[in-house]
């Protein structure tokens, strides 16, 4: 979400008064004076911040994958961000999300699988997917794009899954939220926009009725998002709204 | 009789077209304001950036508050006779680094001499890369255990929950956080009935009438969580069950601080983004918290306008003491021939009824409601400016004229010709927190007494002491 503009003021009054700064931590008697800020204490580094994927995820493995104990798709093909400038969330409007996709998109195929490792052509930029199994229930982008060092807001992301079902299963929803805007798709037909300035929630949108065809069903998706935590999480829910966990997950 | 039908008409469309939500007059501008907390008798908040809003009744803010330290969104308990202020270092750094840190004071009010906050204590960090953000503490005294517990977190990542000692405002040692819920802020914790709930701030912030900021709520029976909301989603999947939302022009509500003034009374003070009467400020908010199959939700400030007062004991409504006027039309017998063409039936009007009244005092009676105008009452915020905690004042008179309801100094309520803005003829209306009201005099005259409106029996009115826990004390508005 965009909280961004919450710290301007801040940001500018610690500016401001950094420059003026007349006394140190330990130097209020009794705090500092209205309006000052106390310079942060020393902060230790709590985890691994070197770039790597492997903290937040794990390479997709040959063998199929079942979905988690929720029923949430963990294993994704994730393309490099796109470089988008945008500064508010609340700008994702459908119309603006459907153009955006359309124009920054790898391919108009949307039951094409990419391959692990190969990079694609979005605009000027070349780009690789990575086939990955988040170790979350959701997907986290703005962990990918820090783990491969690309821009972590104002990005654009392709997504593709592939899940094999043993039977065909009837009208079941595919259940999404994302941070922030984002468009899926289930066998090359939309299925579900999430428009506007969303936090990342669990079914905070659903499809309509869908059919899981048996074998090979391909979801592909998109997430876009400026200030903020690019961070998506999907699974499918039967028509009690319980989680569909009958099927598996592959990424080929 | 026809003019004061004209008036009545006329005042109710004033009324009507005029209404507006007001959060709370004077000044009251902050963002991220702490839970109003009251100091030898006035209440206090403070906000992003240091500096924080007073108020000698709870409706009136004006600037003033001392809160050093600068950074956001600090939150206040009281723990024995010492204040325990607690804020967030950066307001949310670009980088996500920050700090939580606690102080005490002895008093809230800064003239005082016993005013003097203690060095600063960090409580709480996040390094810019771990998923949280150590701004935003909201902070609950576990009302069972004696407990200090403290959330704190933004939209980045995770909402954390640690604990401190409440003796030193310290973090207990060797207390690892633990994750509560994701993608929201500004939570803090409530407990009730074998509960915890958490409540935090979705949406976003910081854009004026555009802000989407919401409050929800998740509960757990334990402090840890998991809290779930009313669909079993779990607050760590972005979970959560609406509280507040805006409401007309009070946009983007966010950071609920709980205030419980007695058994039964309790509100939540709150900032909205935008107020677009007071030029789309950020404005401070106070509501009173309605508990519901379980859950918190925001009531309503009370509404201008003009209403039966239902007793809740039997459900007769609130009338003059005057007698019954039978409406000029007969009753149609069953055996009758029933092929005349069907004609309206006026209500029966103020001006066919009063003439008959007396014109001094009239006594009050609860008695069946029958849309008659010796029972309907118009409401409005009186010509005062004292208020208190969430709202104004008000006039109680009957609908279409001046005569006010008043107490009286033996702790009966009667009605007076003409409102006069005395004490006595001004009310406080408080929604509780099973959604009913509470309605009591400004003043008892000649008594320092707190009463309210109560049945004393189905049909007779008068002041008592309030009790939550008899329907005697309760009313309801009633819009027919």
């Amino acid at each position: 979400m965009d909280r961004n503009h919450k710290y301007v003021l801040p940001i500018l009054s610690f500016i401001v008064l950094a420059g003026l700064q007349i006394s140190s931590f330990t130097a209020f008697a009794q705090g500092p004076g209205p309006g000052q800020r106390l310079p942060l204490p020393p902060i230790p580094l709590k985890s691994d911040t070197t770039h790597t994927l492997s903290q937040h995820f794990t390479p997709a493995s040959a063998a199929q994958k079942a979905p988690d104990a929720n029923g949430f798709i963990q294993r994704w093909l994730v393309l490099e961000p796109v470089k988008k400038d945008i500064v508010r969330n609340n700008i994702f409007t459908d119309n603006y999300l459907k153009t955006a996709f359309s124009a920054d998109n790898f391919s108009g195929d949307y039951t094409t699988i990419p391959k692990n490792g190969e990079t694609v052509r979005v605009g000027t930029q070349e780009l690789k997917w990575y086939a990955l199994d988040s170790k979350a229930f959701n997907f986290n982008l703005y962990h990918f794009t820090y783990a491969i060092n690309k821009p972590k807001y104002g990005i654009l992301v392709w997504l593709v899954t592939v899940i094999d079902c043993p039977e065909e299963i009837k009208n079941v929803r595919m259940a999404a939220g994302c941070n922030s805007g984002s468009l899926w798709w289930l066998n090359g037909q939309e299925a579900l926009l999430l428009s506007g300035d969303r936090d990342m929630i669990a079914d905070n949108g659903t499809s309509a009725r869908l059919t899981l065809k048996k074998g090979k069903n391909i979801i592909r998706g998109v997430v876009i998002n400026g200030p903020g935590m690019a961070n998506f999480c999907v699974r499918f829910l039967d028509e009690k709204g319980s989680p569909v966990k009958n099927f598996r997950i592959r990424y080929e | 009789m026809k003019r004061i039908k004209e008036i009545s008409l006329i005042s109710f469309f004033v009324l009507w077209i005029t209404q507006t939500v007001q959060a709370q007059i004077g000044r009251p501008f902050i963002h991220d304001p702490s839970t109003v907390a009251e100091c030898d008798g006035k209440y206090y908040t403070f906000g992003t950036g240091g500096g924080g809003l007073i108020s000698h009744d709870g409706w009136t803010w004006h600037g003033g508050g001392v809160r050093p330290g600068g950074g956001a969104a600090p939150d206040v308990i009281k723990i024995g006779d010492r204040y325990l202020v607690i804020y967030g270092a950066t307001g949310g750094s670009p980088n996500h680094k920050g700090a939580i840190l606690t102080m005490w004071n002895k008093t809230l009010d800064p003239k005082s001499p016993d005013f003097k906050y203690s060095e600063p204590v960090v409580v709480a960090t996040s390094d810019g890369y771990e998923e949280n953000d150590a701004i935003d503490p909201g902070v609950l005294l576990d009302p069972t255990t004696g407990r200090l517990w403290l959330t704190y977190g933004t939209y980045f990542g995770f909402t954390r929950l640690i604990e401190l000692d409440p003796k030193t405002g310290k973090r207990k040692a060797g207390n690892k956080p633990v994750d509560v819920a994701i993608v929201c802020e500004a939570s803090t914790l409530v407990f009730r009935d074998g509960w915890y709930y958490l409540l935090a701030t979705h949406g976003s912030c910081c854009d004026g009438a555009n802000s989407t900021y919401n409050v929800v709520v998740g509960r757990s029976k334990k402090i840890t969580g998991p809290y779930l909301d009313n669909v079993g989603r779990s607050m760590l999947q972005g979970g959560g069950k609406m509280v507040v939302a805006t409401r007309k022009g009070l946009i983007g509500p966010g950071h609920f601080g709980h205030i419980i003034l007695e058994n039964g009374v309790e509100k939540m003070s709150i900032h909205y983004e935008a107020d677009l009467e007071q030029g789309g400020r950020s404005v401070l908010g106070i509501l009173p918290v309605v508990w519901k199959d379980g859950w918190p939700v925001a009531g309503e400030k009370f509404k201008e306008g003009t209403y039966e007062i239902e007793s809740v004991r039997r459900g007769y409504g609130l009338e003059l003491a005057v007698d019954f006027t039978r409406m000029a039309v007969g009753p149609r017998g069953f055996g009758q021939p029933n092929n005349e063409p069907v004609k309206p039936i006026p209500a029966q009007q103020l001006a066919d009824v009063m003439k008959n009244w007396p014109t001094g005092t009239i006594h009050l009676r609860i008695g069946d409601y029958m849309s008659r105008p010796h029972q309907q009452w118009t409401i409005t915020d009186a010509p005062d400016t004292t208020g208190y905690l969430g709202g104004p004042y008000y006039k109680i008179v009957l609908a279409g004229t001046d005569r006010a309801l008043a107490a009286t100094a033996d702790a009966e309520v009667i009605t007076v010709p003409a409102f006069t803005g005395a004490p006595e003829q001004l009310w406080r209306i408080d929604q509780l927190t099973d959604g009913t009201y509470r309605i009591l005099p400004k003043t008892v005259p000649d008594s320092g007494r707190k009463v309210a409106l109560v049945s004393s029996g189905d049909s007779t009115p008068t002041l008592a002491e309030f009790d939550f826990n008899s329907d005697n004390s309760k009313w309801n508005f009633r819009i027919h």
